[in-house]
């Protein structure tokens, strides 16, 4: 079959490699009809990431048709269209009963690897690094889908793939981000970053009731797509972040602040990015924590400070004495996609809301190398990449 | 006026770069630098190249459009080869040093002036596209204000 493998930093191949099988009987052979690049695809390409091997098989977000069902599997059937979540999750483990499904105890084929970096192992992944199991991913004609039993979700014939395709990833992390914030009717909600999660959490703020949505970003076409959803936008390229949330919140700050942003922040004329760019070029630090430290500068006394953004490793002058006096709350992690799923499927079907506006690009899975580059440097107003094997 | 990243934005940055990390070395080594290139005795002249060289990587970096600051570096650069000019003269017996400094300014000024160009082409490109249309809510927005207040966490799977 064909897909699209890593090769190194800023080197993504359409390469032929081997059919994937049946491992175990509770495992599932999924035909992909759509897929695509998520922005934490992009970290992978950057080499922010560690853990990638050349010729892994990358891409967590995916949907299909199951053509091959292990002898245990006793949830699908050959023919079920279902879309995979990127979590991989056994259902059973203490975590999983508790709705932690991003953090299942079971299925990281190298959880002693990942506990040495993180104190303990989180789930396995599709396409996302050795350290979460080294799961051949999503941008492949075909993916061996473990726990197939568990995690997979069935859609209805009637939705579009571009309707229900986000299922697997990004809706579900847009609506946690906004769920960890604990929305009132009278709360404030800033969201750091446009991109598609940034546009998800923002809608998912409008829909739990924030009295306002305020999105930063300095791309025009996010920016124009954000306020379509019904958010008040800040080009922090035109003006100040922090002068132009205290005029919108008459000097109080966000109630709620979520980054949707995460390990590669480009507000690249502060001091503070200048400084993270100096120390991650001599391997001083791996990620760049603007937003953090502006979410934690400007979010109200006692509020919550949510990251759906994803951090990789370790984060420096972060202002926690700011943090602990002001009393705020972080919320944060992978998202438990199985958690929200089956309700925001309803929510899809009821056409309370539509995700696939979010796509702008739709292009054939071979051109998937060139669509990083397009994605990540948001040429040709792009937002989303969807790709069709 | 909306400025896109692209070549010209990324390479203006690594020249930010390394304008700071030359403006450094003309700062803090002047005596080595000027000892390398037979100008003894010009070594305060090399540390206000140097901070020079600093301030104008740091505006690149800072700026929200960083040609007029490229433009200010190939004027550093006319600047550096009038400087070291002299230092190819024949009684200077660290001239073989002086030339290669010569040959590396003139190649740091054409890749000033190619990024000079790709910024050009930058401010070039079409308007952004109008996403004003994709609200995501089919019933339109204020319909979905609050539609969710409740929301289930039931788990599924």
């Amino acid at each position: 079959m064909r897909a699209l493998c890593y090769h190194g930093k800023h080197d993504i191949r359409y390469d032929t490699v081997p059919d994937p099988e049946i491992e175990h009987p509770r495992d599932a052979i999924v035909k992909v009809s759509s897929c695509a690049i998520c922005g934490s695809d992009l970290h992978l390409y950057d080499g922010f990431m560690p853990g990638m091997m050349n010729g892994d098989i990358i891409g967590h977000e995916f949907m299909g048709e199951v053509v091959e069902v292990g002898r245990e599997n006793r949830k699908l059937k050959v023919g079920d269209r279902v879309v995979v979540p990127f979590t991989i999750v056994c259902g059973e483990c203490d975590q999983c009963r508790r709705g932690n499904f991003s953090v299942c105890e079971r299925t990281n084929r190298n959880a002693e690897m990942a506990a040495k970096m993180f104190g303990h192992s989180t789930a396995g992944l599709f396409g996302y690094t050795h350290l979460t199991g080294g799961y051949a991913g999503g941008q492949a004609e075909y993916v061996r889908v473990p726990f197939a039993d568990v995690g997979p979700v069935k859609v209805p014939d009637g939705l579009t793939d571009e309707q229900v395709l986000f299922l697997g990833d990004i809706l579900p992390t847009g609506w946690q981000a906004a769920v960890h914030c604990e929305i009132e009717p009278t709360d404030i909600v800033a969201v750091w970053g446009a991109g598609p999660v940034g546009q998800f959490c923002a809608r998912s703020a409008l829909m739990l009731g924030a009295k306002q949505v305020i999105v930063i970003d300095n791309v025009p076409e996010r920016l124009s797509m954000a306020r379509a959803g019904g958010a008040i936008t800040i080009d922090f390229d035109e003006e100040s972040v922090l002068e132009r949330l205290e005029d919108l919140t008459a000097g109080k700050g966000p109630e709620k602040c979520i980054d949707a942003v995460g390990l590669e922040a480009h507000a690249g004329r502060s001091i503070d990015s200048m400084y993270d760019r100096a120390k991650q070029a001599m391997m001083m630090e791996t990620d760049r924590p603007h937003v953090l430290r502006e979410m934690i500068y400007v979010c109200r006394p006692g509020g919550i400070v949510s990251i759906p953004g994803v951090y990789g490793g370790v984060v420096d002058k972060i202002p926690f004495g700011a943090a602990m006096n002001k009393g705020l709350t972080f919320r944060m992690g992978q998202t438990h996609v199985n958690r929200w799923v089956d309700d925001l499927l309803r929510r899809i079907e009821e056409g309370q809301i539509d995700p696939s506006f979010v796509i702008t690009h739709t292009v054939p899975l071979e051109h998937g190398p060139e669509y990083y580059d397009i994605f990540r440097d948001k040429h040709d107003g792009c937002v989303k990449v969807v790709l069709k094997p | 006026m909306t400025y896109r990243n692209g070549t010209g934005t990324a390479l203006a940055r690594a020249l930010g770069w390394f304008s700071i990390g030359l403006g450094a070395a003309e700062l803090l080594a002047p005596r080595s630098l000027a000892s390398m290139l037979g100008m003894q005795g010009r070594e305060r002249l090399l540390q206000t190249y140097g901070v020079r060289e600093v301030a104008s990587g740091m505006a690149i970096l800072a700026a929200r459009d960083p040609s007029p600051w490229v433009w200010s570096r190939v004027a550093g650069d006319a600047l550096d080869l009038a400087t070291l000019a002299p230092a190819l003269d024949e009684s200077n017996p660290r001239r073989e040093a002086a030339a290669i400094a010569v040959g590396a300014v003139t190649a740091v000024m054409l890749v000033d002036l190619l990024c000079t160009r790709e910024l050009s082409r930058e401010r070039e490109r079409p308007p952004p596209r109008d996403y004003s249309d994709r609200s995501g809510f089919p019933q339109g927005v204020d319909r979905a204000r609050g539609i969710a207040r409740q929301p289930t966490t039931a788990m599924g799977g």
